[in-house]
């Protein structure tokens, strides 16, 4: 928007996402971050067939690579690429550098970037990146019971639950859900089954929130390659095609807390400019530090109105077979939360469905997918969000 | 209803005592705006000079208009609680030891969100009132309270550990012969005190106040003389490990300026009593109070001058009391930098004059012994860190915030 008009935007005609890896994750790890991007990147090179000497466009998140910024990292590396990127927005941050990539390969400022985020996680790196993650949560947050996220999405779960009627049997029935999916998902962290019972029964975290409402921090990297079909064609990459992103920050400042998203503010221009609607998805990624956050989107990308999260969690299954496969290598919840990679998570995994190479449950006949990120908890809501949507070759 | 405190019980001396552990302290320095409010009691946030936004959390430019003319004012306190979290599991030793620890999002009726302590009694969807106090560790802090006062309401344990009530605590009162004493004894019982020790010198001068001191149930007279080290010494070895409050009472009050008179005698006792009788209690007293900061419920937790306002800017007719007052100041932020980081409070005193017989000839108005005694008891019991005492005192405190120079040259009478 401009001069109160929005503006056309281009399509992504020819714009293709390949090359989806998953650095498996641990819970506690001795290398640095530097390790894990290296090993994403070693592993990405080797899908596709290239030499450091290739590296032709380059994208990094990361929360624990300081001192260091993408620059070191080209050093450190080896690599010499002609347009580089660094995405500090959190979860958000993996869809923000697949839409920069986008662009940077249709106008052949490269014309093959590579995307990575990946973090470490030692025993108490988590702990230390919390009281100066931003300034307003040193300044107003962290010093209100240290608590860290669980205590933001325990205050934004207890609004919702009570303006909006959910339950923590909903919450429990996502959660449920991934974990299943988790169990057939080889790289999950948690594979270990969940019943209701034992969701209700958790050790509480900060309430409403108990133990499996909470992401697990851990070490890992994600990464995937943006380039055009041509490209990708002559290295035979399987690829997908890039219908349509969006992306915001500090959306609807006048809501007293958060109960949507950024994306309720843009959904409506990302299904316009991918020419589907939300009945046309096969199955959905959200971002899903909280199950709070995947129901807010349900609503926020018009799968159901604002307000019937709740009810549409009652009526739909989640699993990788069931009537709304959603998070199906079982998301952050059950695969754990490896920094900035949390915000690949869904992208990587929506690329292996849509491109017929899943690691563990595939969903039948999926060919456009929808991916979300959100990011930077700052003071009182995530202020990142963004998606993508993503389908594959043969639609 | 809060629960009404018990009395902590009688504490084994073979148990370990329990220390303090860090609070989040990182602030920017933009953010110390609710420091200096806290101390001072008061409930200020920022307020655009342009639009007029009321701003939260502290920051550098406008949440509305472009402006960076930012100035904090007093606001509406009040809000409704729209969320909160009962956070059993906190990253922070501090929290997890006091768990469940209890926050919420209030949304006040002066525009921001505020991400709050809450009192128990705090319930989702009602009204509260906001109040910004000082941390163990002295950050300001902002804390929920119900909007009318109940019963017990200081009793709850977020309100005990962002104050210094004396309720149950032990005080040491460092000058019997303190026109004050008398009063604050009197008060801290009347607040719950558990004990209240009233040094007394070695004094051939017979006084009246002393004598009433000693008749008085729940207060006990202990040798000290702060001119002399080995007695303030013999006494922090004898009951250090007993005083949870500390109020320096001690002073030597005297007409007469630098320059009046060959009187190096004055000026010498001034700063004997003034500034070096603090020093001295600083050095035999703060290690014990320092290790004594979370032993439970009546923990060590507040130290207090008895300063002057006059420390601010000196009054020409007692100016050598008026320097040694600014040395005795002074020695107070290098004091709280030292107390505060192990969880005891500072708190400095600084009446205009007392009404007492050095201050004879002193015009109207002067402060009455036993409002500085409530002053301190009242600081004690919001946590607040600077208070100033009479009409006097505000107004010079006023011309010193407002210029410190023209305050000079204009006099500080």
């Amino acid at each position: 928007m401009f001069g109160g008009r929005r503006t056309h935007r281009q399509s992504y005609d020819g714009v293709v996402v390949a090359a989806p890896v998953t650095v498996p994750y641990e819970r506690y790890s001795i290398r640095s971050a530097q390790w894990w991007i290296g090993r994403a990147l070693a592993e990405i090179l080797g899908r596709c067939g290239l030499r450091k000497a290739d590296v032709d466009g380059f994208s990094v998140a990361s929360f624990t690579m300081g001192p260091d910024s993408a620059a070191g990292l080209t050093q450190h590396f080896g690599i010499s690429p002609r347009w580089l990127d660094q995405t500090p927005f959190g979860g958000a941050s993996g869809i923000i550098a697949l839409r920069r990539a986008a662009r940077a390969v249709q106008s052949k400022d490269a014309d093959f970037v590579i995307c990575i985020a990946g973090d470490t996680n030692s025993i108490h790196s988590f702990r230390q990146m919390l009281p100066k993650f931003t300034r307003f949560t040193q300044d107003a947050v962290y010093p209100y019971g240290g608590a860290g996220p669980n205590g933001s999405f325990a205050m934004l779960t207890d609004h919702y639950m009570r303006r909006f009627g959910a339950r923590r049997e909903d919450f429990g029935k996502l959660c449920i859900a991934q974990r299943e999916n988790a169990r057939r998902f080889p790289h999950a962290l948690i594979r270990k089954p969940l019943s209701m019972d034992d969701y209700l029964s958790a050790r509480p975290i900060a309430s409403p929130l108990a133990l499996f409402d909470c992401v697990m921090p851990c070490a890992g990297a994600e990464a995937f390659v943006v380039t055009r079909h041509d490209v990708a064609a002559s290295l035979k990459l399987p690829a997908a095609r890039l219908l349509a992103t969006i992306e915001r920050h500090n959306a609807f400042t006048e809501d007293p807390i958060q109960s949507r998203g950024g994306w309720a503010m843009d959904s409506d221009e990302l299904w316009a400019m991918a020419g589907i609607t939300s009945d046309d998805v096969d199955f959905v990624q959200t971002y899903d530090d909280y199950p709070v956050i995947s129901m807010m989107q349900f609503e926020d990308f018009g799968f159901c109105a604002k307000g019937e999260g709740p009810d549409f969690v009652r009526q739909h299954s989640f699993t990788t077979d069931g009537s709304f496969p959603h998070n199906t290598s079982g998301g952050q919840l059950s695969g754990g939360q490896a920094g900035a990679a949390g915000g690949s998570l869904g992208l990587v995994e929506a690329i292996r469905q849509v491109t017929g190479q899943p690691i563990g449950a595939t969903v039948a006949g999926a060919r456009v997918g929808l991916v979300s990120g959100f990011g930077m908890i700052n003071y009182d809501r995530g202020i990142s969000s963004s998606a993508a949507i993503l389908a594959g070759l043969a639609t | 209803m809060t629960p009404r405190l018990q009395k902590p019980r009688h504490k084994s001396p073979v148990e370990r005592t329990q220390q303090l552990p860090l609070l989040p302290s990182g602030r920017s320095r933009t953010a110390q705006g609710l420091t200096a409010a806290a101390a001072r009691g008061e409930f200020a946030l920022q307020v655009c000079r342009q639009c007029h936004t009321v701003q939260y959390p502290p920051r550098d430019v406008c949440s509305d208009c472009p402006s960076i003319d930012l100035v904090w004012q007093l606001v509406d306190d009040r809000g409704t609680l729209i969320a909160a979290t009962d956070i059993a599991i906190s990253n922070e030793v501090y929290f997890r030891e006091r768990a469940p620890w209890r926050t919420g999002i209030v949304t006040m009726d002066c525009g921001p969100a505020v991400l709050a302590h809450l009192h128990r009694e705090c319930r989702p969807e009602c009204r509260v009132k906001l109040t910004l106090k000082l941390d163990r560790l002295g950050q300001g802090v902002m804390v929920a309270l119900p909007i009318e006062d109940t019963v017990n309401m200081a009793d709850d344990p977020l309100l005990r550990e962002h104050s210094c009530d004396p309720k149950f605590r032990r005080m040491l009162i460092t000058d019997g012969d303190s026109p004050v004493a008398q009063a604050l004894a009197a008060k801290a019982l009347q607040a719950g005190a558990e004990l209240v020790l009233v040094g007394v010198a070695n004094n051939w001068r017979p006084s009246a106040a002393r004598e009433a001191l000693g008749t008085m149930e729940g207060v006990e007279l202990v040798p000290l003389d702060v001119t002399d080290y080995r007695s303030v010494e013999d006494l922090a070895d004898q009951i250090g490990a007993r005083v949870d409050i500390l109020v320096n009472t001690a002073e030597y009050v005297r007409p007469g300026g630098s320059s009046h008179g060959r009187d190096m005698q004055r000026i010498r006792e001034s700063m004997d009593v003034n500034y070096f009788g603090l020093a001295r209690l600083a050095q035999c007293f703060g290690p014990a109070m320092r290790g004594r900061a979370a032993d439970r419920a009546n923990s060590a937790c507040a130290w207090v001058n008895l300063l002057s306002v006059y420390a601010l800017a000196n009054l020409a007719p007692f100016g050598t009391f008026s320097e040694s007052k600014a040395a005795a100041y002074s020695l107070s932020h290098a004091l709280r930098g030292e107390m505060q980081s192990h969880g005891i409070r500072v708190i400095n005193i600084f009446p205009g004059p007392i009404d007492d017989e050095w201050h004879q000839t002193l015009p109207a108005p002067k402060v009455a012994p036993s409002a500085v005694a409530s002053a301190i008891i009242k600081a004690l019991q919001d946590g607040v860190e600077d208070v100033y005492v009479g009409d006097i005192a505000r107004d010079l405190f006023a011309r010193w915030r407002d210029d410190p120079k023209a305050l000079e040259r204009e006099g500080a009478m």
